[in-house]
């Protein structure tokens, strides 16, 4: 009978201490609020366009999660997708830096460009992207959006920019302050042409690309809250020797200082650009 | 042979408080000189000068970023790092130009356009965006010389025409090494070993095409004889303002157009 008999001592896995209280659950299925530090449920998140639903505070978006908000179903189409960055200052680790950066993101580099409808407006469009080296902008950055405003001009079409950006990108040196200068002139040609600009500025728009395209649209939105800016903070309490107030450089900021004509809330962004587009429609059409 | 100065001893001479300031050439090169200040919105900003004047006898606008001698001038001067207002008195005087039919010629020397609150305020974004634009469709000739240095944004603002050359121990870069070194190697220390490879030098800006011309100095610098760099200067606007005067409009706007189109 002996193997019928109890055993005296069972054996449990206790969790260890520090993870009793963990609930399992699979990977990603949490995102943490880095304002108001509320952990969300994603799909919730999602469903409120990564908004948090506590604070209101808007989480950075990658460039195709913005298009599929704005363009119309299945209308999107991608220009230049594979254009990417080679290292034209020989910037040590540039390269690697470049691959980890596309691994990370999922795309090729820190813009995607292409034609869409909005609302079944036709309209080109360009979307920066902060999650690829926090949307620098290079000698690719700038050659995209140049081609993608090039073919608004020649397809006379408006062009619509989603920027968010932390400026010029450093490692490839001279070159990208002259993409401020390149984008500037094609965008020049679509002025004169009499065409329809409109920049959207998102969390952050600062540097180089503040100083140029950011603030050419015939009409600048901003998302709100969104930090928007020429010098960084820290270099200006560099230079004053004070501390910044929170709302400096917000898009709040900006409006009331005249800079944004308008602070557009994500959930009304399709809504409003595709309003915009129609208003600047010809006549005939 | 001129090749084999470092980077960082350019730098050290572009920076040099007595290195030739605009109103210095201004005085050199150009006769009946009148200065012009404001840019109708806000304020007269003293970083940047500009005027009408006349080149060989004929008229031209010049534009110019102005650094102090001492720290009484800079303090005035804000130490050539303009606000938005200077930015928009210049383009005030180049559309002023294009009114009149003469030529702009712009001299730079800043490290950089102000950082300051109120600079935010008054939106250095939209200042330096605006002239980036403007410029571009510019239909007289424009030339700009980096005297100094060139930093960044507030350098371009000034330097989107037909023509940008630099005297020889000028710099041009998109930060300045200092800052370079702080962001990109978390150690401001780095500085003199960044730019050795961060390309600022005249003699790699115009391999690169970011230049058309180098101005030759003096051994030491062109404080050593500014009548001598003045004189060159002065030569060389004469010669090339000649050939882009020859130019139609549609072709001057075209090359300036490719001029920037090519960097990709």
């Amino acid at each position: 009978m002996q193997i019928f008999k109890k055993k005296q001592y069972g054996v449990i896995n206790l969790p260890k201490e520090e993870e009793k209280d963990l609930p399992v659950v699979p990977e990603g299925t949490w995102v943490k609020c880095n304002k108001c530090g509320k952990i969300l449920y994603k799909k919730s998140l999602e469903e409120n366009l990564n908004v948090c639903t506590n604070c209101n505070h808007y989480f950075r978006l990658g460039s195709y999660e913005r298009l599929s908000l704005i363009c119309d179903k299945g209308t999107f189409k991608e220009f230049n997708k594979n254009m990417a960055s080679k290292n034209p200052m020989n910037f040590p680790k540039y390269e690697t830096k470049i691959k980890a950066n596309q691994e990370k993101s999922g795309n090729v580099e820190a813009v995607v460009t292409g034609e869409c409808e909005i609302g079944g407006n036709k309209a080109i469009i360009a979307v920066m992207d902060s999650n690829f080296l926090m949307g620098s902008m290079g000698t690719v950055v700038g050659e995209k959006i140049t081609l993608a405003i090039e073919e608004a001009t020649k397809r006379k079409l408006p062009i619509i920019i989603f920027t968010a950006s932390g400026g010029a990108r450093m490692q490839e040196g001279i070159l990208s302050l002259m993409q401020m200068a390149k984008i500037s002139s094609a965008l020049a040609k679509h002025n004169e042409a009499g065409l329809l600009y409109i920049t959207v500025l998102t969390d952050p728009t600062t540097g180089g690309v503040t100083a140029s395209f950011a603030m050419l649209g015939d009409i600048i939105l901003a998302e709100p809250k969104a930090l928007i800016g020429f010098a960084g903070r820290r270099v200006i309490e560099g230079t004053i020797k004070e501390k910044l107030p929170a709302d400096f450089q917000s898009a709040e900021f900006l409006l009331e200082h005249g800079f944004v004509d308008n602070i557009v809330e994500r959930k009304d962004l399709k809504r409003v650009l595709s309003t915009l587009l129609k208003l600047h429609k010809s006549k005939e059409v | 042979m001129a090749k084999k100065v470092k980077a960082w001893d350019r730098l050290t001479i572009a920076r040099m408080i007595e290195r030739p300031t605009t109103l210095d050439y201004i005085e050199r090169i150009f006769t009946n000189f009148f200065e012009l200040h404001g840019d109708r919105y806000f304020r007269d900003d003293k970083s940047i000068v500009g005027g009408i004047a006349a080149l060989n006898n004929k008229p031209v606008t010049v534009i110019g970023i102005q650094k102090g001698k001492n720290l009484k001038e800079n303090l005035e001067r804000n130490f050539g790092c303009p606000n938005p207002d200077g930015y928009r008195k210049a383009l005030r005087l180049m559309k002023q130009a294009e009114k009149f039919n003469r030529p702009i010629l712009c001299f730079i020397n800043t490290s950089g356009a102000y950082c300051g609150v109120e600079a935010e305020e008054r939106g250095q974004g939209e200042a330096i965006a605006r002239n980036l634009i403007e410029m571009a469709r510019i239909t007289v000739p424009i030339i700009s010389i980096i005297i100094g240095e060139g930093g960044s944004g507030g350098a371009l603002a000034l330097a989107c025409g037909d023509r940008v050359w630099m005297l020889e121990n000028s710099v041009y870069s998109i930060l300045s090494p200092e800052g370079f070194a702080s962001i990109l190697f978390k150690d401001p220390s780095k500085s003199q070993e960044v730019a050795e490879i961060m390309g600022i030098t005249s003699y790699e800006l115009l391999e690169k095409g970011v230049i058309e011309k180098i101005i030759k100095e003096p051994k030491g610098g062109a404080h050593k004889n500014i009548d001598l760099v003045a004189a060159s200067i002065k030569d060389e606007l004469i010669n090339e303002l000649k050939i882009l005067e020859s130019k139609t409009k549609d072709e001057l706007l075209e090359e300036r157009y490719n001029r920037f189109r090519k960097f990709s």
